[in-house]
């Protein structure tokens, strides 16, 4: 059976500040979700929420998996149950190795009920696994000896996202503008690597600006979200649409949204000049 | 990957300290009274069948000891009572000639501590101070074919007068310190290597050193020389049981790096909660000679420890690797002193510090350049992790020089660790605990992949046990 990613009206607000006012979102492992909107519109918000960053209060609205409610997992029980985030900005850690990294990782995704100081999967087969991951993506076996996105390239970083869905194959992937900031080659080898991983286990949930991604990926349901709400579903001529003649006719449809968004931007822009 | 894979996958048993354990005391074949005057040392020298001219160097040093005033500066040493520890204790009747002669429970307790799966593959000799006295060395046979003496100080003052004597106290005169004066006059034990000219030793040389009397202070003494071309690895661990009044290790550690020669001394101090760890170190380095210490400080309830190297002619160079992990109760004031001597000098310190419950760490650092000493570099970086708001970091960087041609430059920073890196590492499936001792781990790499292997695993057995239960 396959499993339900279901969000409902969710409320979320950063250093009390509401940003989502009640998005609404059902992901099925299996199906392609493409989610746009201008920037700011709350799209990483969304994403953040779901892997549990601490600094995104959940004020009302609940997410499940299953049918069950997930709100109040930290980030780690949220990632062993099937949840993966792809970030738009990964942080470097400085002194740990990826292919260290990735093996913990490994390891308590796959043995989601893992104590700490309990065993790692076997040296070997990890070894094993991680190679032939690598070169799939066309990566060099070096970066499994680098430390984790430290002096990375944005498109290594990138690739290094990718990696890491392809090793801990979840059942529930959000990816954050993976394509974006990369050149064309880069863009072409993120897209077809997520084209490679997606399939019947997994359910992804594609944030972009771009086309490219979205066509290795045809995606079932395209969401468009202006000032913290889903306004519009459609299918994959909605993206289509919307990278041919961007938001303006979707600021037309909502306009109680799009007034909302400008008086967001305004305030920031009022909020910048003062200091 | 084969060297850190093992780092975060330690099991380590509850309780506050692994090697918490300690051997009944009823064995040992000599122990002085508590306290300490000149009848004692001569009794020292006694136990120790000591030329006159060593019992006159204790008994010189002892006055000297009398003499100078504690530090004001530093940690907080007003749990300290001279009168109240034991200066000498002899644990076993001689020195050991094979594994199998050292005494049952003295063996259990380095079985436990893992020493002789240390020695196995590539260590060249293994030396393990027990209390006072050594009791178990070997060496191997090429090593002493080399004409390499290692042996402890012991057996060096009666096996190797002279050279002893030409060196003994010329790098830290008893006068240095109030410490290296008290060490000086009841010094035991510690290691003695001579390394003849151009015979370069592959493999670390390595001692184990262990504090297992209450109130016993271990008093420690080391000396190498380095000859011209020659070079060497020397390493020093420390895992101490836990006891519940204070116990003091002083110890002193003199290095002569000759021309051209390298010498590389690691250290990994572990002690217990209890002990005042106040030590001495210091090398001077000759022409085109390079002298490292890498010096990692956990444990101990104060450690000051401040290793310096003193650069004598040109061409020299000195490095310093220090970490440094303060937990609860804990005082690590540590750092390095480089002095620059001759003119085409360069040193190097890089030092990292953790902080956590509480603890406090302190980097205490001196740059010092004589008048003549132009055209030297010397580079020094401070980073400190504090990993709660009740812990605690300061740096005292102390530069004296009195040279224009001359670059010094000095960075220090101060991180916590970030919200941002702990969310993606819990991201990916650690737990909060296992995510914060990976970024610790991390921020120690850069020094922990500069130590032999098991080391290396056991330094950061060590800061997971340390990081325990730390959040959550
Ligand atoms: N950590 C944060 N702190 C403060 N404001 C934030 C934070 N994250 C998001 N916001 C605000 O929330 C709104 C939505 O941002 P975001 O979710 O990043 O949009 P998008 O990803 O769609 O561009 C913006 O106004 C942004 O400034
Ligand atoms: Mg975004």
């Amino acid at each position: 059976m396959s499993s339900l990613l279901k969000i409902t009206d969710l409320h979320v607000a950063v250093d009390e500040k509401p940003i989502l006012k009640g998005v609404s979102l059902e992901l099925r492992q299996g199906e392609v979700h493409a989610l746009m909107g201008p920037n700011g519109s709350g799209k990483s918000t969304l994403a953040y929420t779901l892997v549990g960053h601490p600094k995104y209060e959940i004020t009302s609205g609940t997410i499940e998996i299953d049918g069950t409610n997930i709100n109040e997992l930290d980030p780690c029980e949220r990632a062993r149950l099937g949840l993966f985030l792809a970030f738009q900005y990964p942080v470097t850690i400085p002194g740990v190795k990826v292919a260290d990294f990735l093996r913990h990782a490994v390891t308590n995704i796959r043995n989601p009920e893992r104590k700490e100081g309990e065993g790692l999967i076997p040296m070997r087969e990890f070894r094993k696994e991680l190679k032939e991951r690598m070169e799939e993506l066309g990566m060099d076996l070096e970066f499994a000896r680098r430390y984790l996105n430290e002096g990375f390239s944005g498109g290594e970083k990138k690739r290094m996202e990718i990696l890491q869905l392809a090793m801990l194959q979840p059942k529930f992937a959000l990816l954050d503008e993976t394509d974006s900031g990369l050149d064309s080659d880069a863009v072409r080898v993120v897209s077809e690597g997520l084209k490679k991983l997606s399939g019947p286990q997994m359910g992804s949930l594609i944030i972009t600006h771009h086309e490219r991604l979205l066509e290795y990926n045809v995606p079932q349901f395209t969401h468009v979200m202006l000032a913290g709400k889903i306004v519009e579903t459609g299918d994959a001529e909605l993206a289509h649409e919307l990278h041919n003649h961007g938001y303006a006719a979707i600021r037309e449809r909502h306009p109680a949204e799009a007034a909302e968004e400008q008086e967001r931007q305004a305030k920031a822009q009022t909020a910048n000049a003062g200091i | 990957m084969s060297t850190d894979t093992p780092v975060l996958e330690a099991q380590i048993g509850g309780g506050d300290y692994q090697f918490g354990f300690h051997d009944p005391t009823d064995k040992y074949v000599f122990q002085s009274r508590k306290g300490i005057d000149r009848q004692i040392v001569q009794q020292i020298s006694e136990m120790k069948n000591e030329p006159a001219w060593m019992r006159e160097f204790r008994l010189e040093a002892l006055d000297i000891f009398f003499q100078k005033p504690m530090p004001t500066w530093g940690g907080d040493m007003s749990g300290l009572n001279f009168q109240d520890i034991y200066y000498y204790v002899k644990a076993s009747a001689g020195q050991e000639k094979s594994w199998d002669d050292v005494p049952e429970d003295i063996r259990k307790t380095y079985d436990r501590l893992g020493i002789p799966q240390a020695e196995k593959q590539y260590l060249a000799g293994v030396k393990a101070q027990y209390e006072s006295e050594v009791v178990y060395g070997s060496l191997q046979e090429d090593l002493a074919k080399q004409g390499v003496l290692f042996t402890d100080t012991d057996s060096a003052v009666r096996d190797h007068p002279d050279l002893v004597r030409e060196y003994f106290g010329t790098v830290i005169p008893s006068a240095d310190n109030k410490f290296a004066a008290l060490n000086s006059a009841v010094w035991s034990g510690g290691s003695f290597i001579y390394v003849p000219p151009g015979v370069k030793i592959e493999f670390p040389l390595q001692a184990y050193f262990r504090i297992n009397t209450q109130n016993m202070g271990q008093f420690e003494r080391t000396l190498i020389i380095v000859d011209e071309g020659a070079s060497v690895h020397y390493v020093e661990g420390c895992t101490a049981p836990t006891y519940s009044s204070d116990s003091l290790h002083s110890a002193v550690v003199e290095i002569l790096v000759k021309r051209g020669g390298r010498c590389r001394y690691t250290t990994i101090q572990n002690w217990s909660n209890n002990v005042y760890n106040l030590v001495t170190k210091r090398a001077k380095a000759y022409g085109d000679s390079l002298m490292e210490w890498v010096d990692g400080n956990l444990g101990s309830k104060l450690t000051m420890k401040y290793p310096a190297i003193y650069l004598m002619e040109p061409g020299a160079r000195g490095e310093t690797l220090s970490i440094a992990f303060a937990g609860k109760g804990q005082h690590q004031d540590a750092g390095a002193k480089m002095v620059h001597c001759a003119p085409h000098t360069s040193s190097r310190v890089i030092s990292k510090s953790i902080s956590k419950d509480g603890g406090r760490a302190s980097y205490r650092g001196l740059v010092k350049a004589t008048h003549d000493a132009h055209h030297c570099k010397s580079n020094v970086v401070c980073d400190a992790l504090i990993l709660d708001p009740h812990s605690r970091s300061d740096t005292y960087p102390y530069i004296e020089v009195n040279q224009d041609n001359l670059t010094i430059e000095h960075e220090a920073s101060v991180s916590k660790i970030a919200e941002e890196q702990l969310l993606y590492l819990m991201s990916r499936g650690m737990t909060e605990a296992e995510a914060s001792a990976m970024i610790v781990t991390g921020f120690i790499e850069p020094l922990v992949k500069e130590l032999p292997m098991e080391y290396a695993v056991e330094m950061n057995r060590l800061i997971e046990l340390q990081m325990e239960g730390s959040v959550g």
